[in-house]
Parts: structure tokens; C-alpha cells; sequence
């Protein structure tokens, strides 16, 4: 499977690299996440009212062509950005900050708009696929035109997807058929923009690059894709840049290339740490675990598993800053 | 100690097999990892080996003796979504302790914090459940692992932090193992050698109730 980067993805990190946060619209700029926050209301015992913060000023972006990887560990707040971006948090959720798409606000009316057509959910497995009808059938009800089954055609020809397919039910799917399914059912509405929630855990290699070269050729294409995953390995098969995600904010965005070189270009510690625990690096983790929101730190949330953490890291938050080509929440990065 | 099995045949349903001819053998010490394409049937050969399915055709046997699964069952498994291998109506000390009375320390170097005992299995993350799961599996009497993807789930850490514990553990006690993974890198890591069932299924249709029982009859290949 041809995964390999093309020219025109090594310049467009360039063009990321030479971009403050602060910058003005770019016209690549298909999504643009600025300070987001989502809390849940709860209520405890006696009406006693609790705001549970499971994600705090997130910041992100994903150029149209590019392809952004959002990496970290369960519970750090991927699949919530997404849903938060598709407008499918559930109603207890209270959400601050901006999205914005195609430069303007996206809006509840325009998530409604562009929900499963131009913004579309890859999801992690056919269970999110109606289990009770035809997987054809579920293409022409995303496509919704006169010509629908024509259309659902094509984009199954695409995806090496036979006429037989489309008779199957989701159960009915192998691994490899099963994901060239959801990537047609995702792409049928002419997306623009695509998120991929965890799109390769314990698929056979032969399927994870196939599933991967979808995805390069939908960047490609002119598509921006959000991939969200646990594995960096995949990341750095097809992405530009990897977002890291944190105790629900991002600690780091860096370009691709940082995660090639040994580790060193990597600017947070808990990026470090993730990469050195791969088993092809030292295979090592670092002690203690990723803070619940019910008890985040005062400071940097990191503060309690960071070996560089001094006094002044437990006083405030660190603020996102641009470093070297990417952006890091950390005092001491350099 | 040595988990074979011999010239086994499964199938869910009538008429239907979903493998047949199927012989290998697992040593005390050996970490062997079962890779193929997803859906060619490692998740039930595990079952198979570990005693949850019965198999159709041919034999598994511990030490050459039928494993007869009474008590605490020395072949234990670890399943990727530990969510759907507890009962989620048991707190989870009750789901911990009721293999063995698992022991204080195990729980603290696989990083398990008292507070979580008392919760119930929807009240933790994955990565925070695998370990329970990982716990149960690791009695004193457990002679073979059978790690079905059991850190595929699970970030870099998490799965780095689980399989230092596993590890050391097998090693200090000389259990055998077979992880069924796909993950290139990880068996470089840790696998003394790997079998491919999609090869062994597709190449050998036929022949392959000749294979010899040698642990390594069934080897499509060996890690440097
Ligand atoms: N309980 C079951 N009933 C019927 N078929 C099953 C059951 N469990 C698994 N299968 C089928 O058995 C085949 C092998 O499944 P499995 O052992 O889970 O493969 P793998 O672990 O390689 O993904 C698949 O075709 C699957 O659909
Ligand atoms: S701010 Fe301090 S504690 Fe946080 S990551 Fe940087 S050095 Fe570590
Ligand atoms: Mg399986």
C-alpha cells in the first residue's frame, strides 16, 4: 500500500510552521478549534451541584489536504472532541470556547447542516452502522439524492466493494471489508472534513495500511482529516502533524517529522514519555496515572508524573506557546 | 510443564469448522505470539487452548494429561475489552478475588490504587480495568497466559507500564505464553517465535494433520 508523503504535505507543514496561533484566517484553514472546553453538570447528593471540566482549553486545527493526527491516552478527551465538533455531546454537556469551519462559527444549525455530509465520523467499528439494514442501503440514506443508489454504487466500485457487498448486513462484514464499508458510508455525502475515531486497533497490518492509504488518498484529495488514535505508529504512517492530548487539553502539536528523529525535536515531557514506551524505543513507562477531572492538579496537569517539574509548575497552568515549529503547554520547554 | 494440542477441530456451528487439523505445543518459559488476519479464528483457538470452548476434534492437553479445568484453571486468559470479560454487577473486589485472593503487592505494581476496589466496572477506563483483568490471571498456580490483544485498547504507557509487570512475572515464574497480536514491533520485542494460523490454514488444508507435534511443527517463523 502506498503510504508514502507526498511533496505538496511537506509544504504545507512548512506553511504550519511559519503560522503563529494568533495568526489571521488562513484560507487552508478548515477547522479551527480555539480554547474549547466541555463540562458536565452532575448532580451529587442533596441537589449539590458539581461541574465536572473533562476538557479544558483545547486548542486544534486541520487545513483542508492535511491530514491531523490527535493522539493520547483513554479518557484524555479525543472522542469528546469529536463529538463536540459533530455536535453529539450529550445535553448535560456545557461547552465554551470556539469551533470554527470554513471560517465561520459552526453553529448547532450548521452542525445539523453538515453532520454525516460535508463533516463526517469514520466510526471505531460497524457497531455503529445500523445492524438491521443492508450496508447499501445505509450508503443512499447518508447520500439522500434522486440518484442515490447510482451514487452508492460508484463510491462502492471505489472502495473495491462489490455489487454482493452492499447485500450484507454489518454483522456479515470480514475486518478488512468492514472498514472499507465505513470509510464509503463516511465519504458518500462528499465530506470535506473527516474524523476517524480510532480507524486501526487489532486490525491485521495488511488492513491497517490499506485503511490508512483511504485516508491519504482523502487528504490528498483536498479533504481534512482528523484522525484520533491511541497508536503513534499509525500517526506517523500517514499524518502531518500529531496533536497530543493530555488530561483533556493539548499539551503538544507537533509536525511528523519530530516523532522520526529519535524523540530529541519532541518539545513535552509526556510526549517524550510516550515515545520512549513504544516497544520499538525503550518499552518503559513512567509511573503514576493520568489525573481523573474530579482531581486535577492545581498547576500543570502533568505536574505529578514529570521528572522536570519544579516548584513553579504546580502554581498555574502553563499557557499553549509556539516553539520550534509547533506548540507546547509546558514552562520549561525548550 | 507443556500446553499442547493435538490435531484440533473447532466450529461454532454444524457442519462448519472454523479450523481443523490443528497441532502445537507450548513450553514453560516460551513466549509465542498466534497472529493472522482478523476473524481467521485466534480468538478461539485461545478459547480452545484455554479450556473456554471444547474442542470438536483431537485433544488439549497440560503436561500430557487432559486439562481438567477443576478449580482455579492454570491456563488463564486475558481478553482485549476487559469491559466485557467482568461481570458488571460485582464490584470490583468481588471480581479480583474470585479466582484467588489476589495479593496486595501484584495490585501496587500494576499501579491498581485501593479506591478503585470499591467501584463498579463502568466507573473505570479501559487501561484502569485491563490491570484488574491482568491481576486475575496472575495467581500463583497460573502456568500459561493466553494475552489476547490484551493491550491493543490501551495507549503506549499503559501498555508499557502492563507488560513490564507481565513479564517479569512469567519470567520469575517460568510461565508459558502466547499473545495473539498484530503488532510487528511488540512481538520483535517479546515473542521467542510466532505462529501465523492464516498460513497454517491456508497452506497446509489437508496435510496438515501431519504436522509433528515438535513445539516448533507449526513455526512459519523464527525471530532473530
Ligand atoms: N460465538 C460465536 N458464534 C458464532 N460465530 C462466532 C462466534 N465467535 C466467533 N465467531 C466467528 O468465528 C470466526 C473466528 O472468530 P475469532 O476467533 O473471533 O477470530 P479472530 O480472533 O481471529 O478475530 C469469525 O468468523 C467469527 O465471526
Ligand atoms: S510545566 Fe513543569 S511539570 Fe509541566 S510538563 Fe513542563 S516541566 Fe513538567
Ligand atoms: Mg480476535
Amino acid at each position: 500500500m502506498n503510504t508514502k508523503q507526498t511533496s505538496k504535505f511537506s509544504h504545507s507543514n512548512a506553511s504550519i510552521m511559519n503560522r503563529s496561533t494568533e495568526s489571521l484566517a488562513n484560507p487552508e484553514e478548515l477547522l479551527v478549534v480555539k480554547n474549547l472546553s466541555v463540562s458536565f453538570i452532575q448532580y451529587a447528593k442533596g441537589l449539590k451541584q458539581l461541574n465536572l471540566e473533562v476538557i479544558c482549553d483545547l486548542n486544534v486545527s486541520v487545513n483542508s489536504g492535511e491530514i491531523v493526527a490527535i493522539v493520547g491516552s483513554s479518557g484524555s478527551g479525543k472522542s469528546l472532541l469529536a463529538h463536540a465538533i459533530l455536535g453529539i455531546l450529550p445535553t448535560n454537556a456545557k461547552v465554551t470556547g470556539t469551533i470554527r469551519y470554513q471560517g465561520q462559527a459552526l453553529t448547532t444549525e450548521r452542525q445539523k447542516v453538515f453532520r454525516g455530509r460535508e463533516i463526517s465520523l469514520i466510526p471505531q467499528s460497524v457497531n455503529y452502522l445500523d445492524p438491521l439494514m443492508k450496508v447499501g442501503e445505509q450508503v443512499q440514506n447518508t447520500i439522500r439524492t434522486k440518484d442515490a443508489k447510482q451514487l452508492q454504487q460508484q463510491v462502492f466500485e471505489r472502495y473495491h466493494l462489490s455489487k454482493e457487498a452492499g447485500l450484507l448486513y454489518p454483522f456479515q462484514l470480514s475486518g478488512g471489508m468492514a472498514r472499507r464499508v465505513l470509510v464509503a458510508t463516511a465519504v458518500s455525502g462528499g465530506a470535506k472534513l473527516i474524523i476517524a475515531d480510532e480507524p486501526t486497533p487489532g486490525l491485521h497490518p495488511e488492513v491497517v495500511a490499506e485503511t490508512l492509504a483511504h485516508l491519504k488518498e482523502l487528504a490528498n484529495q483536498g479533504c481534512g482529516v482528523m484522525m484520533i488514535t491511541h497508536d503513534i505508529e499509525a500517526a506517523m504512517k500517514i499524518a502531518d502533524r500529531i496533536a497530543v492530548f493530555y488530561a483533556g487539553t493539548t499539551v503538544e502539536v507537533a509536525p511528523i517529522e519530530d516523532f522520526k528523529e529519535g524523540g530529541e525535536a519532541l518539545r513535552h515531557p509526556y510526549t517524550r514519555a510516550l515515545w520512549m514506551a513504544l516497544p520499538e524505543n525503550d518499552f518503559k513507562p513512567i509511573p503514576g496515572f493520568q489525573p481523573t477531572p474530579t482531581d486535577l492538579p492545581p498547576g500543570c496537569l502533568f505536574e505529578p508524573r514529570c521528572h522536570l517539574r519544579t516548584a513553579e509548575c504546580q502554581c498555574k497552568k502553563p499557557e499553549m506557546q509556539d516553539l520550534r515549529g509547533g506548540q507546547v503547554r509546558c514552562i520549561h520547554a525548550t | 510443564m507443556r500446553l499442547e494440542a493435538k490435531n484440533i477441530g473447532f466450529g461454532y456451528h454444524q457442519n462448519s469448522w472454523i479450523f481443523k487439523h490443528i497441532s502445537l505445543a507450548v513450553e514453560s518459559g516460551e513466549i509465542v505470539a498466534l497472529t493472522g488476519n482478523s476473524g481467521c479464528g485466534k480468538t478461539t483457538l485461545a478459547k480452545v487452548l484455554a479450556g473456554y470452548e471444547k474442542p470438536r476434534e483431537g485433544r488439549v492437553e497440560l503436561n500430557g494429561k487432559a486439562n481438567t479445568f477443576a478449580g482455579y484453571n492454570p491456563v488463564q486468559m486475558i481478553f482485549q475489552h476487559p469491559e466485557k470479560s467482568v461481570n458488571p454487577r460485582w464490584r470490583i473486589r468481588d471480581t479480583v478475588n474470585e479466582g484467588w485472593p489476589v495479593d496486595r503487592e501484584l495490585l501496587h505494581r500494576l499501579g491498581i490504587e485501593e479506591a478503585w476496589m470499591n467501584r463498579w466496572p463502568n466507573e473505570l477506563s479501559g487501561g484502569e480495568l485491563q490491570r484488574f483483568c491482568v491481576a486475575r490471571a496472575l495467581s500463583p498456580n497460573t502456568q500459561f497466559i493466553i494475552a489476547d490483544e490484551m493491550t491493543t485498547m490501551l495507549d503506549a504507557i499503559t501498555q508499557a507500564q502492563i507488560w513490564e509487570v507481565v513479564l517479569d512475572l512469567v519470567k520469575q515464574r517460568n510461565m508459558g505464553m502466547i499473545i495473539v497480536s498484530h503488532e510487528e514491533k511488540l512481538i520483535k520485542r517479546i515473542c521467542d517465535r510466532v505462529i501465523d494460523l492464516e498460513a497454517v490454514l491456508n497452506n497446509c488444508e489437508g496435510e496438515i494433520k501431519n504436522l509433528d507435534l515438535k513445539p516448533d511443527g507449526l513455526l512459519v517463523s523464527q525471530l532473530e
